[in-house]
């Protein structure tokens, strides 16, 4: 607080047009004194020769033919063509979805919302698109606008719950669609997930290992706090057995090991589903440790008063202390959830085609053999937007919440 | 209070305890761990049901492949696999089931494919594999015929002047640290008396572009993975692989021990691609060999005696199914390393015994 405040009268004496003429700010800034400028002088320098080599490459020697030619792989690994259509339905109704809860949301991050709206437009100017991608990209844009005015007839009250209830249906419609129903040679066959893949792949382990590990991550928080030595002790046990093991092994012994364990005749757990459980096991026992952490920053007046105005154990958890508690570690949560997202390329060390897995066979196809600077800059690209969209996103919602602030 | 206090230590030991056991256990112990259990599963799975009927109740071959080696086994642009290894998977389907495409490649890491195999969630490893006698007998796998040829090579600088390995006297060579490849590397240098630097690599993209950089005289690793990255080198006509081989490299199929009727299938599609070269059928010439009047093409194409029975296919076109569908040993190997592909990779000793080679499949009988 009170550093904001000197800040805000230091900058207060400055005269207006110096605060925001350029040389004024760069002179303030850049050239203070001698050795500054000299260390600006040769940083600019060095950005110069590394921007040029950057440059050069990205325009004259790298090969950009090797990612329209493989785009279908990066997008969605060995997803039947034919079938794509059904992932297409899936971001449709992702873009309704947006739309029917944008009112919503708007009021707590605009910015992205706003941003999430235009993406569909500013993927149509991507130039190797064809025309049926950028139609399919217009018809997300449309049901984005369908569903904001649906939203405009819910009452305003029970919008928010209308909300859950989408996203429910969403995610519900979505795996069907992505898993298929009925007959093999029916209108939507089935599509083991092991050929889900690429980018497809990487945000369905992401999303659902952050969803499904952080209800069991809170539990085992609850639970390593709790008065009954039963539960304490197995939780203890849990978070700091996983806690003690690298993902990777998780991983190993979830592939090579699980069927050696499991009875004879006992149907094979489809590999993807393997993966799956053992990032969110492995996230649950973080999650649990940084949800601790919070529950131990409550004062103990907290559960005292609430314990004095009559509420249950459990009332007192999930309408007291919880809300502090999960308020209290959102950056530290979104920090473990971004850290899981590229974790998930650990999945390609066991024969899974995530984003990074794909990239792999993308270098050994004798056609593209050497691109691998071309390649892995993509999948870096592609890996920063979602990782820095989620780290915006959180700080937005901190400051909606005044985390840091009483 | 106390006693809580108690409890929690308890708990932290007691875990502490089972986390060290169970990482004793995944530790690399877990290679003669694993084969201990696979030969008790062996035998039991053997009696309770063959290879064979599993993959055919199944209605898929699973064959443990490699998703990242050029020419050998990747996704091409459309999803597929694709490659050598892939296209012997290819085969064995073929022969199974009379469909090709009725196969999952399990991709795999070269760590990992023995224990997928011995945990029977794979039927057939075939993954650029070699066939050494310690894999053979103690990691319990059975190897079908070699399918390719390869050897450890050496590539150098045309300029260098280099034509043997007494000529790399003082040289440093790039290689991939952990693997047989430098160890041959030490062997065979030292058995030739030759003194060598090594720079060693974590992964054969670091060591290549370390040898294209001019950091080293000499980059090593199997010859068909040199001429398939010669392409990719700044300069590629400047640089030679010399003609020496400092190891062998036998690649093929492996299959578990103890079901001798799935490692016979295996061998004789192997054998099948082989003989169909030899007797010239490709997959668009075998209708004209229908009327044959050749006891082994007869016996080959199934119109004379019931082989395939022999190793419980009911089929008795099997192994022209390999061939219609997939293709002699030829048209596999100039499919996916031929003159029309970026390796024109010569056939060498995978040239048959009639070529100067030493593919020499047995006769069918």
């Amino acid at each position: 607080m009170t550093t904001a405040a000197e800040t805000s009268s230091d900058r207060s004496v400055l005269p207006i047009t110096e605060r925001y003429r350029l040389l004024g700010w760069l002179r303030r800034n850049l050239f203070s004194d001698a050795f500054n400028s000299i260390l600006t002088l040769v940083a600019l320098v060095f950005l110069f020769f590394v921007a040029r080599n950057l440059l050069r490459w990205a325009f004259a020697t790298a090969e950009w033919g090797v990612i329209p030619a493989n785009f279908n792989l990066i997008m969605r690994g060995q997803y039947p063509a034919t079938e794509a259509w059904r992932l297409w339905l899936v971001i449709y109704l992702l873009g309704a979805v947006v739309g029917v809860t944008w009112r919503l949301i708007s009021g707590q991050f605009s910015g992205v919302a706003r941003l999430l709206l235009t993406i569909p437009f500013f993927l149509m100017l991507i130039p190797f698109f064809s025309m049926g991608t950028r139609l399919n990209l217009f018809i997300t844009a449309v049901a984005s606008a369908a569903g904001y005015y649906i939203e405009g007839y819910l009452p305003i009250q029970r919008r928010g719950r209308a909300a859950v209830y989408f996203i429910l249906a969403y995610l519900v419609i979505m795996l069907l669609l992505l898993r298929g129903v009925g007959a093999e040679d029916g209108p939507m066959p089935p599509v083991s997930p092991i050929l889900w893949g690429g980018l497809l792949l990487s945000l369905l382990l992401a999303f659902f290992g952050i969803t499904l590990s952080f209800p069991l991550g809170v539990a085992l928080a609850l639970g390593r706090q709790s008065q009954l030595p039963a539960i304490r002790v197995m939780s203890v046990i849990y978070i700091e057995f996983i806690r003690g093991v690298p993902l990777i092994s998780l991983l190993f012994m979830g592939q090579v090991m699980l069927q050696l364990f499991l009875p004879d005749g006992f149907p094979l757990v489809d590999r993807v589903l393997r993966a799956l459980v053992a990032i969110t096991l492995f996230s649950a026992a973080y999650t649990a440790e940084n949800v601790r952490g919070g529950l131990q920053s409550i004062p103990r007046g907290q559960y005292e008063a609430a314990q004095a105005l009559g509420l249950s154990a459990y009332q007192s958890t999930i309408n007291i202390i919880l809300p502090q508690a999960l308020r209290a570690v959102i950056p530290v949560l979104v920090g473990q959830f971004i850290s899981l997202f590229k974790d998930t390329t650990l999945v390609a060390l066991v024969g899974i085609f995530d984003l990074l897995g794909i990239a792999r066979t993308i270098l050994a196809n004798p056609d593209w053999l050497g691109t691998h600077q071309e390649v892995y800059a993509i999948i870096a690209v592609l890996f920063w937007i979602f990782s820095y969209s989620m780290s915006y996103a959180s700080r937005r919602l901190e400051r909606r919440l005044g985390v840091g602030v009483r | 209070m106390k006693s809580m206090r108690k409890i929690n230590k308890v708990g932290m030991i007691l875990s502490m305890v089972i986390g060290m056991i169970i990482a004793a256990c995944m530790s690399p112990a877990a290679g003669p761990e694993v084969v201990e259990s696979d030969e008790a599963a062996a035998p039991a799975m053997q009696e309770v049901q063959s290879t064979l009927s599993i993959v055919q109740e199944r209605g898929k071959l699973v064959c443990i492949g490699n998703s990242q080696l050029p020419g050998f086994g990747f996704l091409d642009s459309e999803g597929n696999f694709s490659g050598f290894d892939v296209d012997y998977c290819r085969a064995i389907a073929a022969a199974v089931f009379g469909d090709a495409n009725a196969l999952e490649v399990r991709p795999a890491t070269a760590r990992e494919r023995f224990t997928i195999l011995s945990s029977g969630e794979g039927d057939v490893i075939i993954r650029n594999t070699t066939w050494t006698m310690s894999r053979d007998t103690d990691l319990g796998m059975n190897f079908g015929p070699t399918t390719f040829y390869d050897g450890q090579g050496l590539m150098v600088r045309k300029e260098a002047g280099v034509a043997t390995l007494q000529d790399l006297q003082g040289a440093s060579v790039c290689v991939v640290t952990g693997t047989t490849t430098e160890l041959n590397l030490a062997d065979q240098f030292a058995s030739a008396g030759v003194d060598y630097e090594a720079v060693v690599f974590e992964d054969f993209d670091q060591s290549f572009t370390a040898y294209d950089e001019g950091r080293c005289d000499a980059v090593t690793t199997d010859k068909s993975s040199l001429v398939s990255r010669q392409t990719t080198l700044s300069a590629p006509a400047d640089h030679v692989i010399l003609n020496v081989t400092l190891s062998k490299e036998p690649l093929g199929p492996a299959v578990r021990h103890g079901d001798d009727q799935w490692f016979d299938l295996v061998n004789w599609v192997v054998y099948a691609t082989m003989l169909a070269e030899e007797y010239g059928i490709t997959s668009s010439n075998v209708d004209s060999f229908m009327g044959s009047e050749d006891p082994n093409i007869r016996r080959l194409l199934g119109l004379e005696g019931d082989f395939c029975s022999k190793v419980g296919i009911a089929n008795a076109g099997c192994f022209m199914d390999v061939i219609t569908q997939v293709g002699n040993y030829a048209e596999i190997y100039d499919r996916n390393l031929g003159p029309d592909t970026v390796f024109n990779l010569p056939r060498g000793l995978n040239s048959l015994y009639t070529d100067g080679g030493i593919l020499y499949a047995p006769p069918i009988r």
